[in-house]
């Protein structure tokens, strides 16, 4: 299969902060990447690099089989981007933002209008397409961008955090949402915080941590990797501890034979947190 | 697509932004130049004369200089800064196919509807005031060309400058204190050489000569028009260097 998004040891310096580093990445046609990583880890660094904001300190990049440094021009119809932040015009409608959007991505005028009704409708947004920005909640301003970023049907999605702050139903609809452009052909590439989102939702996951990118596979093989089942133990109310295993049986048998000071154990099924755990030594969250 | 596609779609959002309170960006442009009108122009100035001419006639094209200055300035400076570091759209027109000369023009045209529209209200006022005061569609020009230029240094600031308190520590130290200086209160003939000489490295001197030589019906200055052209490609370049730097 085609690779949608190549790099080769690419580097990100600021000034002495290193953002990315060596960062060695293959994004596939058609599938939903899943970038993984805590704060400040280098994933929107690593966007902005790709979506041609940022360049470079070394390293080659291609995105839609095209050169970052030659190609720009090829790259940038491509791609559609919904940034972290919004970066709306929030004090004009929905419909304003998009066809200003559709304007600057060069969409004729009977085809900015065909796509701006077609978009609205797809995200179930026309009744709010007169509707300012500054009005609007935090779900719908979502969708919003998404559609901004849609109207010149980039083949290539980046979703950089795109349900911070969403409530747990906004959520899910906007997974649904995700889920339906990439069934209609989308390459998408997301980053998150959430382990769960990462798992639900992407085929292939990369998990980033201070500028590297420590692993990555299928969400199912990176969890059998670290081993299916974990059992976490507290002695004294201090640390987690974390044992993983191949399957239940043999951590009963670990459990069974547990010191008896350990009051705490819980046996379950490990998830992606557990991986990130495992590689990096730290919890999701912490600095 | 055309440049000029382009340079429209970039206005147009402007555009579409300034229509839901144009009434209250106008006016609130007014107030200063018309005070300074009232103030310098017909109560302190009347019956004092600068070289042959009457201080009124003399401060009115100063006084729409200075207004196309500060509110092309504001007008241009203010929207790209609410732009980038308030709605963070301007990355959106940095990802697009839309090319770095485009985004400069397009993003200084609403500082020239801005600027032109209140110094064109400043000089009805004048036009009352002071009925001497010429009709001469080269007096547009100027007055168009000037607002460009001055928009296009608003651009320029706001691609340069990162902060808030930035924004408005240039326009208290540098823009305010040219509006003054620059030959729109007072003539530069009175000053020692060496002001004279600094002051001509500023571009509404350039401006306010062209305006009033025009609107006067005095001998058109070619040095100023020359100059506040070379401002123009100067503040353009500026904009192509630092739009390039943005991205690194
Ligand atoms: N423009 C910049 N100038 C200097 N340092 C920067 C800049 N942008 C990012 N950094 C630094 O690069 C590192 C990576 O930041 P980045 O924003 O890519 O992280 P992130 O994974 O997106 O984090 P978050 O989850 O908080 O969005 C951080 O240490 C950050 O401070
Ligand atoms: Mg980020």
């Amino acid at each position: 299969m085609q690779d949608y998004i190549y790099t080769e040891n690419l580097c990100k310096n600021y000034g002495s902060v290193t953002a990315i580093n060596n960062l060695n990445l293959n994004v596939r046609a058609g599938e939903i990447f899943g970038f993984l990583g805590p704060n400040g880890a280098g994933k929107t660094t690593t966007i902005r690099v790709l979506t041609t904001l940022t360049r470079p300190t070394s390293g080659y990049v291609s995105v839609g089989g095209y050169d970052i440094h030659d190609e720009i021009d090829k790259v940038k119809k491509v791609i559609g981007v919904v940034q972290q932040h919004l970066s709306l015009d929030r004090d004009l409608t929905v419909r304003e933002n998009m066809e200003f959007h559709a304007r600057i991505q060069h969409l004729s005028s009977s085809k900015r209008k065909q796509r701006i009704t077609e978009l609205l409708e797809y995200v179930e947004l026309t009744e709010y397409a007169d509707k300012m920005i500054d009005t609007l909640s935090g779900g719908m301003k979502k969708k919003a961008s998404i559609v901004c970023s849609l109207l010149h049907e980039p083949k290539l999605l980046f979703l950089d955090e795109p349900t911070v702050g969403l409530d747990a139903q906004a959520r899910r609809r906007l997974w649904d949402l995700v889920r339906r452009l990439n069934k209609d052909g989308t390459t998408i590439f997301l980053t998150t915080h959430y382990i769960e989102e990462a798992e639900v939702l992407c085929d292939r996951v990369g998990i980033m941590h201070h500028g590297q990118l420590i692993v990555v596979d299928e969400p199912a093989n990176l969890r059998e990797k670290v081993g299916s089942i974990v059992v976490e133990t507290l002695v004294d109310n201090k640390d987690t501890h974390y044992q993983f295993f191949a399957n239940r049986e043999v951590a009963t048998n670990y459990v069974k034979n547990l010191p008896s000071e350990v009051k705490t154990v819980i046996i379950r099924e490990s998830n992606l947190e557990d991986v990130f755990i495992e590689q990096t030594g730290e919890k999701v969250g912490d600095p | 697509m055309s440049a000029l596609g382009d340079i429209y779609s970039v206005f147009w959002v402007d555009l579409r932004n300034m229509r839901r309170h144009w009434k209250a960006t106008i006016a609130t442009s007014l107030v200063l130049p018309l005070l300074y009108l009232v103030a310098f122009g017909y109560g302190l100035g009347r019956g004092v004369n600068v070289g042959d001419l009457d201080y009124l006639s003399f401060v009115i094209p100063g006084i729409v200089g200075l207004t196309a200055f500060s509110t092309s300035f504001n007008g241009a400076a203010s929207k790209l800064h609410v732009d980038k570091f308030f709605y963070k759209s301007f990355d959106e027109l940095l990802m697009s196919p839309v090319r770095s000369h485009s985004i400069i023009i397009g993003k200084s045209l609403i500082g020239v509807v801005r600027g032109f529209i209140s110094a064109i209200a400043i000089y009805l006022v004048g036009l009352i005031l002071a009925p001497t005061l010429l009709f001469s569609p080269i007096f547009f020009l100027m007055l168009l060309l000037s607002c460009f230029v001055f928009s296009l240094f608003g651009v320029l600031i706001a691609l340069v400058v990162h902060t808030h308190h930035g924004m408005g520590n240039f326009t208290t130290l540098v823009i305010l204190p040219m509006t003054f200086l620059c030959g729109t209160f007072f003539s530069l003939d009175q000053l020692p050489a060496v002001a004279k000489a600094v002051l001509y490295f500023l571009p509404l001197t350039h401006s306010a000569n062209l305006l009033r030589a025009t609107v006067l019906g005095l001998s058109f200055p070619w040095l100023s028009f020359a100059g506040l052209l070379i401002f123009g490609v100067v503040f353009f370049i500026g904009c192509m260097v630092s739009l390039k730097r943005s991205s690194v």
